[in-house]
């Protein structure tokens, strides 16, 4: 069971994802009402959005340095900031300014985080690759540093996946593979896709442990994380773990989401982990409700400070798009 | 071209409608993809398919590339004749193996024996701030590799004549959608992506380009969305009293040669309007064309207006310096008339 500081950082983490995600929502259609135009707006392009997800992040980098890496997938601001990327330069970098992580080259698809080890790809199941690659650097340096890789349940279905298990389970490196079960890619649901119910079955595949984590409960992720991250740490090898969480929102900001009822949502929105994790600790004893408060209020102002920061850079001189294709 | 009919659809409307009658005609056609069904495709060009076939004939796929396409292409050679969608280009990479290894090859090693009839719909294209990973257009690197036609449509008719051409055809063809042609209601508005098109069948020659504007002046060959970019350019430098002729491609493997060798000894320049990465590309291509086939005719060297050789940056001010446009065009013909 984590401390009561644990506890009360992980619902830190929450609010500040949920915060800067809900800010990041708002802005993204402006310009784009009445008429959508995704190219129109301040911040165009595909917005994946992680509302439901948060706790995954949150019981997962809780375990996490920033010398540890992390690959992240098209939906990556939750991860990206429970690992501890710099709100004001992921939200520049959204607002694709020069301040940005990446000058604003990469955009909401395409972070990367020297700081904290942290890379994304749109392609789907492509960052697991790349995760076993980090771990097989820690292991040539001797260092106990470890790999995490996130994906969705539909990047179980690549080849990359099967892959990546495959050779890190072979190797013994320090990789914990995530697999965050929202139940749907775009409008295609688990059961349509996936030859069996849950994946973390698939790592007895590979000789490696499997855990499922059944109800996107924070403490549960937090525990069988902390497990896999240890052995992982101290040179066992990799771990994978599934957790079955909630997409509360469209697959991108636009999807009109024809493929789902009503109801299903009114279910998500309802059953929000994030408020629910919020009750049970106070109910518990761990946070009390003027804490509480006072969390909203303190990432309200972080969140704040990172959009205007944001809007008020600059953008990068248009002929910066010539430079920085080789090193 | 002049069409007899008022009746007018999308670009995407006249794909899904053209796969519909194919699909009517032909019980071997059918269709695979992710969010294909149900959502009727990420950019519209399946809808309304799953309501009328049902899911036998049009099947969402996991997010499996390499395994639907492989199963397209070992369908196709057992008597099927499949549609597979690649939802964007950029994730050729996943699969790539399939199509040009597999799919591209089959027909030439088995010395002609074996025939693979599979077209593979993908969307090209960027302007609106997609990024690195879904904003290509790649169809000079397919181009590059021999085995497959390649379609690349600009307008509503054409766009359901080479459709229906692509299912009929006995080769794999990779047909590619700009999503600025689609007419979708949530991209930026593009009139010319709404046009007549007849409801009945019919077929346009894969292989034909076709002169999308006459004029005397300057010959710009260019396809896809840049068809409609050059269009509007040619609007302003008529007003200047520059005629410009846009030759849309329409059609990358084969290439029309001829119809760009016959223009540019009409018009005497030659302008090459591309979307895809300058280097080593299409418009390489078609310059080495016009100067094998009509070198005697130029009055200036060749020029081209394309994607500079840089991965697309999210960013709108880069990526639009990058991308051709209305300005740019009539900003390079201009210099090539004086
Ligand atoms: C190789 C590849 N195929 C298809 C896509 C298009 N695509 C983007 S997100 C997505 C669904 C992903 O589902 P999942 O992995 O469950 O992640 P989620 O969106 O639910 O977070 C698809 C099909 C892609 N980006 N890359
Ligand atoms: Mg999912």
């Amino acid at each position: 069971m984590p401390s009561d500081e644990t506890l009360r950082e992980m619902h830190h983490q929450m609010v500040r994802i949920r915060l800067f995600e809900e800010t990041i929502q708002k802005i993204y259609f402006e310009g784009k009402t009445p008429a959508f135009d995704i190219a129109a707006g301040p911040v165009p392009g595909e917005m994946h959005l992680a509302a439901g997800q948060e706790p995954v992040a949150a019981g997962v980098c809780a375990h996490l340095r920033p010398t540890d890496a992390v690959t992240a997938t098209h939906r990556p601001h939750h991860v990206a900031l429970a690992h501890g990327m710099d709100m004001k330069k992921l939200a520049a970098e959204i607002f694709g300014k020069d301040t940005g992580l990446g000058h604003g080259k990469g955009g909401h698809m395409h972070l990367f985080d020297p700081a904290t080890n942290f890379g994304c790809s749109g392609i789907i199941a492509e960052g697991m690759p790349t995760a076993v690659g980090h771990a097989l650097a820690f292991k040539k340096q001797g260092r106990d540093d470890v790999a995490v890789s996130f994906f969705g349940e539909g990047a179980a279905n690549q080849g990359a996946f099967h892959e990546s298990l495959n050779l890190a389970a072979l190797w013994t490196l320090p990789v914990v593979f995530v697999c965050e079960d929202n139940a749907w890619a775009i409008s295609v649901p688990k059961e349509k896709a996936t030859a069996i119910a849950n994946n973390s079955d698939r790592a007895a595949a590979y000789g490696i442990p499997g855990v499922l984590v059944p109800d996107n409960d924070p403490v549960a992720i937090y525990e069988a994380a902390g497990e896999a991250v240890a052995r992982a740490r101290r040179g066992a090898g990799p771990s994978l773990i599934e957790i079955k969480t909630d997409r509360l929102l469209g697959h991108f900001e636009g999807d009109p989401q024809a493929y789902r009822t009503k109801e299903e949502l009114a279910l998500l929105k309802e059953r929000d982990a994030l408020r629910a994790f919020e009750r049970r600790l106070i109910d518990a004893g761990s946070l009390t409700a003027a804490d509480a408060e006072a969390t909203w209020t303190r990432c309200r102002t972080e969140v704040d400070g990172a959009i205007e920061f944001a809007r008020t850079s600059p953008y990068p001189e248009p002929a910066a798009a010539l430079q920085h294709v080789f090193a | 071209m002049a069409v007899e009919t008022q009746r007018l659809l999308t670009t995407s409307k006249a794909i899904s409608e053209a796969i519909a009658q194919e699909m009517e005609r032909d019980p071997r056609v059918f269709v695979m993809g992710e969010d294909i069904g149900v959502y009727g495709g990420i950019f519209g060009a399946t809808e309304g398919l799953l309501a009328k076939f049902g899911p036998e004939r049009v099947m969402d796929t996991p997010i499996s590339e390499t395994a639907f396409i492989g199963a397209a292409v070992g369908a196709a050679v057992s008597g099927m004749r499949p549609i597979a969608e690649l939802m964007f280009v950029d994730f050729f990479g996943v699969c790539m193996d399939q199509i040009y290894n597999h799919m591209a090859k089959i027909h030439y090693e088995s010395g002609g024996n074996v025939k693979v009839p599979v077209v593979i719909t993908t969307a090209i294209g960027g302007g609106y701030g997609d990024a690195a990973q879904h904003s290509q257009t790649l169809y000079g690197m397919f181009a590059h590799l021999p085995g497959m036609k390649i379609v690349v449509p600009s307008t509503p008719y054409d766009a359901k004549g080479l459709m229906i051409s692509a299912i009929r055809d006995d080769n794999p063809v990779i047909y590619m959608f700009h999503k600025g042609v689609m007419g979708l209601g949530w991209m930026t508005p593009n009139p010319r992506a709404t046009g007549p098109v007849p409801e009945e069948p019919y077929t346009i020659p894969i292989g034909k380009a076709d002169v999308k504007r006459e004029g005397r002046d300057v010959t710009v060959v260019t396809l896809s969305l840049m068809v409609h970019r050059a269009l509007d350019a040619a609007e302003d430098l008529a007003k200047e009293g520059i005629e410009a002729e846009v030759l849309d491609l329409r059609t990358v493997i084969p290439l029309d040669r001829e119809a760009i060798v016959e223009s540019v000894k009409k018009t005497h320049r030659l302008l090459v309007v591309d979307e895809d990465y300058r280097s080593f590309g299409l418009s390489g291509e078609v310059i080495t064309t016009a100067i094998e086939g009509a070198f005697d005719h130029l009055d200036a060297p060749p020029a081209r207006l394309a994607y500079p050789d840089v991965p697309i940056p999210y960013s709108r001010p880069l990526e639009q310096f990058c991308l051709p446009d209305r300005g740019k065009i009539a900003a390079a013909v201009r210099q090539l008339m004086s």
